[in-house]
């Protein structure tokens, strides 16, 4: 056993080769809060265009999760549970917007719901312009981020025992019933780990929104937009109003990472 | 005519296999489905308690038609008052016993006051009030199978099956939670199907035996039946167990167990009281004359039949209990084998598995 007297020079190789990303990841979120003395900080953060946006950013986000959590779960239910064609060639569609670049969701999001677009023209018939209007940054957040909660979703049913569930049914449950008692319970962390991926992952849209929704403060402009017009005019404003979505999103981290470890433990 | 128990007809396909059984079970009998694994018998199961559903078939029990290809009959599990024990037990393992218990009648929306007198009851009934409050995660695995025939009895089950109930046990408490089930299943009053690849579980648990070996039942029968005429050599050594019940001396070292008016002589330091001796028809030696020599354990016999096997004879014999005997026909040519003869048997006491 000559492990335990190399380990101890191994481990500091490890450390030392690991050290550039470490360096690479945090040192720039480092120089962003060290831009700002906190009472600059405090100061731009209270301005109308972060607070505006801060609000917007709130305001849809939650929108677009609690909206994915109520059309996802179906859908998750459906690809953990049920065998059917197509079931690959679906999951992988509702994967596709993780991969593709959120501009090319964007586009894509105009030429379905645009103006000129497949369904937008039918839309506008009835007097319903999406583009560029709040309905569309939720819009834009929802086709970006769902997928992350329906992986978890998905995932969290799939490791609930069919024969929980059957068990239940032989008691005298009805599917219903079994469904609100046994398996929403069980899967219930990793939904939560899921929403709150999805809600992260709303928090720093930028590219669909900006695409579909354009850049109109207290209409349209979220944290990330809001970053990008106030480095052309307002620097001090861009970087209280990344602090800020820097800390939104680390304590969004810390809550889905709690849930994932709740979801291991059961 | 009226119908107590369960009577079911099931035709089903599963990919290439193929399952075709009639099974008829009791008012309050413990029939046993017998059979390798990939025999089908935990198909039949999940086919009755409507987990699944036959191409063909009928399933009826107390009269009220579970399932019926040719009137489009089909309940769903929770309107067939079937109580399904999975291998595993399948319980809420993250609530407590009672939690467990109480998941039926809360499902079928008993009234409370009803509600708390089934579950006192059931857990009563199955020696679980000290332990309700305790989560099923911490119990052992006699304790949580007792959780999950008290969870089905409380969900008004009027039928109980049993998928390989001492699959998930280990060895030391496996012949006690047995004896236990037999008690508990003999008590109960209900019909019960029990599926098993363990002869000796099946002997024990059973009031009947039906061997399924590739989606067909090969025989019926009791135990007594099937191992003196096993109607193929598959149930012969399926089937090939002597066991009888018996009153075990208490002490050390060579004892005497007492099965009606014959003693065996058996090696079981832990055991006294009441016990099942058990041995294989193949652990039996035949001889014309008394042995000489060391045998603790031989008996004066009388031929009752004998039955001719593919690779070998069935002796049936009255040794004050029936037993029954295999060997070869070429110890079987110097023996006279007529009914009615006089032999002598004898089994070595090491041969012989003694369980409470």
């Amino acid at each position: 056993m000559t492990w335990p007297t190399f380990r101890g020079r191994r481990t500091s190789y490890l450390h030392a080769a690991a050290a550039p990303l470490v360096f690479f990841l945090v040192f720039p979120f480092v120089a962003i809060l060290l831009s700002l003395s906190p009472a600059h900080l405090f100061r731009h953060l209270f301005s109308e265009m972060a607070l505006t946006a801060l609000g917007l950013t709130l305001q849809t986000t939650l929108i677009a999760t609690a909206f994915t959590v109520l059309t996802g779960t179906p859908l998750a239910l459906l690809l953990a549970r049920h065998r059917f064609r197509g079931r690959e060639v679906l999951d992988t569609l509702v994967d596709l917007p993780i991969t593709v670049p959120p501009v090319v969701g964007g586009v894509a999001l105009l030429f379905a719901f645009g103006r000129r677009g497949l369904l937008g023209r039918s839309l506008e018939v009835f007097g319903l312009q999406l583009p560029f209007s709040t309905a569309a940054v939720i819009m834009a957040q929802v086709f970006i981020a769902s997928p992350f909660f329906v992986k978890a979703a998905r995932a969290g049913f799939e490791g609930v025992p069919v024969r929980l569930e059957a068990a239940a049914r032989t008691l005298g449950a009805s599917p219903w019933h079994v469904f609100w008692t046994v398996t929403l319970p069980l899967a219930r962390p990793a939904l939560v780990a899921g929403t709150v991926l999805c809600w992260a992952r709303a928090l720093s849209e930028f590219g669909a929104t900006m695409m579909f929704a354009g850049n109109f403060p207290g209409r349209t402009q979220t944290l990330a937009l809001a970053v990008m017009s106030a480095m052309e005019s307002d620097l001090e404003t861009a970087l209280a109003v990344s602090t800020l979505a820097i800390f939104l999103g680390l304590g969004a981290l810390i809550l889905a990472k709690n849930w994932a470890r709740r979801a291991l433990r059961n | 005519m009226v119908v107590q128990g369960l009577r079911a007809r099931l035709a089903a396909r599963l990919g290439s296999f193929s399952l075709d059984v009639e099974l008829e079970v009791g008012g309050n009998e413990t029939l046993v489905l017998l059979g390798p694994n990939g025999s089908g018998k935990s198909t039949c199961l999940d086919l009755i308690a409507g987990l699944r559903s036959p191409e063909r078939g009928r399933i009826v029990l107390h009269e009220t038609v579970l399932f019926d290809t040719d009137t489009g009959v089909n309940l769903p599990p929770e309107d067939r008052r079937v109580g399904l024990v999975f291998q595993d037990y399948a319980l809420f393992s993250h609530q407590s016993v009672r939690r467990n218990v109480e998941y039926g009648p809360r499902a079928r929306q008993l009234p409370r006051a009803e509600r708390e007198q089934v579950i006192a009851s059931c857990l009563a009934r199955l020696d679980l009030t000290a332990i309700a409050d305790q989560p099923v995660l911490e119990l052992s695995g006699g304790q949580r199978q007792r959780v999950a025939l008290a969870r089905a009895l409380a969900s008004e089950a009027r039928l109980l099956l049993l998928d390989e109930p001492f699959a998930s046990l280990d060895a030391t408490t496996r012949a006690t939670v047995r004896a236990e089930l037999r008690r508990f299943l003999r008590d109960a009053a209900l019909p019960a199907l029990v599926v098993t690849h363990d002869p000796l579980d099946a002997f024990v648990v059973g009031d009947r035996l039906a061997v399924i070996e590739g989606g067909r039942l090969v025989q019926v029968g009791t135990g007594e039946e099937l191992l003196a005429h096993p109607r193929t050599a598959f149930v012969a050594d399926l089937v090939g167990l002597n066991v009888y019940e018996a009153v075990l001396a208490p002490g050390v070292g060579l004892k005497e167990a007492r099965a009606g008016t014959v003693a065996f002589h058996v090696l079981a330091d832990a055991l006294s009281g009441a016990v099942h001796l058990a041995f294989a028809p193949s652990d039996v030696a035949l001889a014309s004359v008394p042995p000489v020599g060391s045998f603790q354990n031989a008996f004066a016999v009388r031929v009752q039949e004998s039955a001719s096997l593919p690779d070998r004879l069935r002796v049936t014999l009255d040794a004050g209990v029936p037993m029954v005997a295999d060997i070869t026909r070429e110890a079987a040519s110097g023996l006279q084998l007529a009914p009615g003869a006089s032999l002598w048997a004898m089994v070595k006491a090491t041969s012989i598995r003694v369980y409470p």
